[in-house]
């Protein structure tokens, strides 16, 4: 998942125009700017404890989970939007993504260190999204690992999306300095830390998804390629591609489905549900270009009343509009000869 | 974002803004005199002096804007004019924004402008013999007001308008395509189509590829389109655009033309860039 994701580095928000917007429009997403917060810790006279309260939740023997809220990234939840989760094996933990902030790392390891005494051995980035990986400054840098794509997207755009996340998130940033995993990971079964363990290479939500296979607890980490009672983000989808990836995630045998984002289930209905979702954005967004609609029409349509239950459907739709519509515009129009 | 359309959300906002705006003048601007002014304006009747009263979007820079766009001429708040833009601009260099000025009579030209873009003009466009909308996509370098000026043909100016929020940096990045040499042998190709039963009347949708360079990224010079004509098959002028450099890059015009516009032939594109480079094409059915 990603909102932050803007290729933006020159920022000069008038400072009053910034806090003029974030007063006038709370009905609004939270505001972007770090203002209202201030504002608010100022009039509840105390510093925000920049505390996540970070409870992992057993899934499985051994497994746990760390729920994000379904929440677009803000000033009072510091970008803990995210799902992450760890495995404790006989001589070792493995990291599934570490957060959106050193904060966030560093308050994750804390909550690990409750659990076991045992050490880190392996930390992975699921792929490039900043609330996955900004965490890593907490982790050992040698067990940072990913795949190639992930690792090229974090040292490409990883600079601009922790800005980016600074403005969103504010202090809750502090110190956050994007590390990039050395490690290249391969998909395969192996064993880590004493479990038994398979990863997939997969695609669509980004360019590389990796997915993580617990076979001892049938448990399924399925990265952002699974959304659950949230609408599924898409600034760097191939539509075609994730819903392949699904139907791949559909077939494996496993019990417990822990999501990218929103709840962990014990049947596969979010992968189904990130796939009807899917199903009708893609169609959606064809069907507008196709039929010569421009672009603030497209916005403006509502979602259907299917998917509105799912947090955050109506603004993540108009994102992906931005996203997937210039494309879908493209081949809709014809080249013309030059006369 | 529980408003789905902007103008449900503008409404929302507009005695907040007015309220805060009013703060935000008296406590910035001492020497400005809209408060007060916009006070005494109200008392004369609300038919009388429009122009003069607060700007439904609460802009710090509105009496500016008119100072500098229409410093003789009558201008009015109307919600006539429309301009459907995102509250939240996911990408501040393309931020769709469509202009619906046709419930107005006899509308001569229209005048696009972002009060708080370093460039604030973003285009016009006369519809000559053409529906008065206009959709296009536009680079925003901060969150600002979006204001369609329709100019009907008694001289007087209806404005609309509506916020959108960025986080900005759309007018100072290079182009897309500065960075790559592929737009140099593409330079002002058109793809476009007509579609007969959308919108008003037929829709024609236009894409030019262009960089469009706001000449704001160093050493990147201004280099956009500024002229761009569209005509019947009979030659007869449908919709005249002059883009500005806010426009986004690779630009997309949605246009509704009268019905039967098209019947009589291919519609023909023609225009020239800042540098003179010509654009001419013909559009498919």
């Amino acid at each position: 998942m990603s909102p932050a994701i803007r290729p933006i580095r020159l920022i000069r928000l008038l400072p009053v125009l910034g806090s003029l917007i974030a007063a006038a429009a709370p009905a609004q997403a939270p505001a972007p700017d770090a203002g209202r917060a201030q504002v608010s810790t100022r009039e509840r006279g105390a510093m925000p404890d920049f505390d996540y309260h970070l409870q992992p939740r057993r899934v499985a023997d051994g497994v746990y989970m760390i729920e994000g809220r379904r929440e677009d990234f803000s000033t009072e939840n510091g970008g803990n939007i995210v799902n992450t989760g760890f495995i404790v094996g006989n001589s070792g933990v493995i990291v599934i993504d570490t957060g959106p902030s050193r904060r966030y790392g560093e308050q994750l390891r804390a909550a690990i260190a409750r659990i076991t005494p045992l050490p880190v051995v392996l930390t992975l980035n699921t792929h490039h999204h900043p609330d996955h990986f900004l965490g890593n400054q907490a982790f050992p840098p040698a067990t940072l690992a990913a795949l190639t794509e992930t690792i090229t997207g974090i040292e490409t755009e990883g600079g601009a999306f922790n800005d980016n996340m600074y403005r969103l998130n504010g202090d809750w940033m502090r110190d956050t300095e994007v590390v990039v995993p050395q490690q290249r990971i391969a998909p395969g079964r192996r064993m880590v830390g004493g479990r038994d363990i398979e990863l997939l290479a997969l695609g669509g939500h980004t360019a590389a998804d990796l997915v993580l296979i617990d076979h001892a607890t049938g448990t399924l980490f399925a990265s952002d390629l699974v959304f659950n009672h949230r609408a599924p983000t898409t600034p760097h989808a191939d539509l075609a591609r994730w819903i392949a990836a699904l139907a791949s995630l559909a077939e494996l045998p496993v019990r417990h489905y822990v999501p990218g984002h929103g709840p962990a289930s014990d049947d596969a209905s979010p992968l189904l549900e990130t796939r009807a979702y899917l199903e009708w954005l893609g169609h959606a967004i064809h069907e507008a270009a196709a039929g010569g609609m421009d672009m603030a029409e497209v916005l403006a349509r509502p979602v259907p009343s299917r998917f509105t239950a799912l947090a955050l459907a109506d603004r993540e739709y108009r994102r992906s509009v931005s996203h997937l519509f210039p494309a879908a515009e493209r081949a809709a129009l014809v080249p013309s000869t030059p006369r | 974002m529980p408003a789905p359309g902007s103008r449900a959300l503008s409404a929302l906002m507009t005695p907040l803004f007015a309220v805060l705006a009013f703060t935000l003048l008296a406590f910035a601007a001492p020497a400005s005199a809209a408060p007060p002014t916009a006070g005494a304006s109200m008392s004369r009747g609300p038919a009388s002096d429009a122009d003069a009263l607060a700007d439904p979007l609460g802009s710090s820079r509105w009496q500016d804007m008119r100072r500098a766009l229409f410093p003789d001429a009558a201008v009015r708040f109307d919600a006539r004019v429309s301009v459907t833009a995102p509250p939240n601009a996911e990408d501040p260099l393309n931020v769709p924004v469509s202009v619906d000025a046709s419930a107005l009579p006899d509308v001569r030209e229209v005048v696009v402008f972002a009060d708080f873009n370093p460039i604030v003009k973003v285009l016009s466009f006369a519809p000559v013999d053409a529906i008065a909308t206009l959709g296009f996509r536009l680079k925003l370098q901060q969150s600002s007001p979006i204001r369609a000026a329709a100019r009907t043909g008694d001289g007087v100016w209806h404005v609309g308008g509506t916020w959108v929020r960025t986080h900005g940096g759309g007018c100072t990045l290079p182009s897309v395509g500065s960075a790559s040499p592929l737009w140099q042998q593409h330079l002002n190709e058109v793809s476009g189509r007509v579609w007969h039963g959308v919108g008003p009347g037929e829709r024609l949708r236009l894409r030019v590829i262009h960089p469009m360079d706001t000449g704001l990224a160093a050493g990147i010079p201004s280099f956009h389109i500024e002229d761009l004509l569209v005509s019947a098959a009979d030659g007869r002028p449908l919709m005249r655009i002059h883009p500005f450099e806010p426009v986004s890059e690779n630009p997309v015009f949605t246009l509704d033309l009268h019905k039967g516009t098209s019947a009589r032939g291919a519609l023909r594109v023609r225009g020239r860039d800042n540098n003179g480079n010509l654009i001419d094409a013909g559009v498919a059915q």
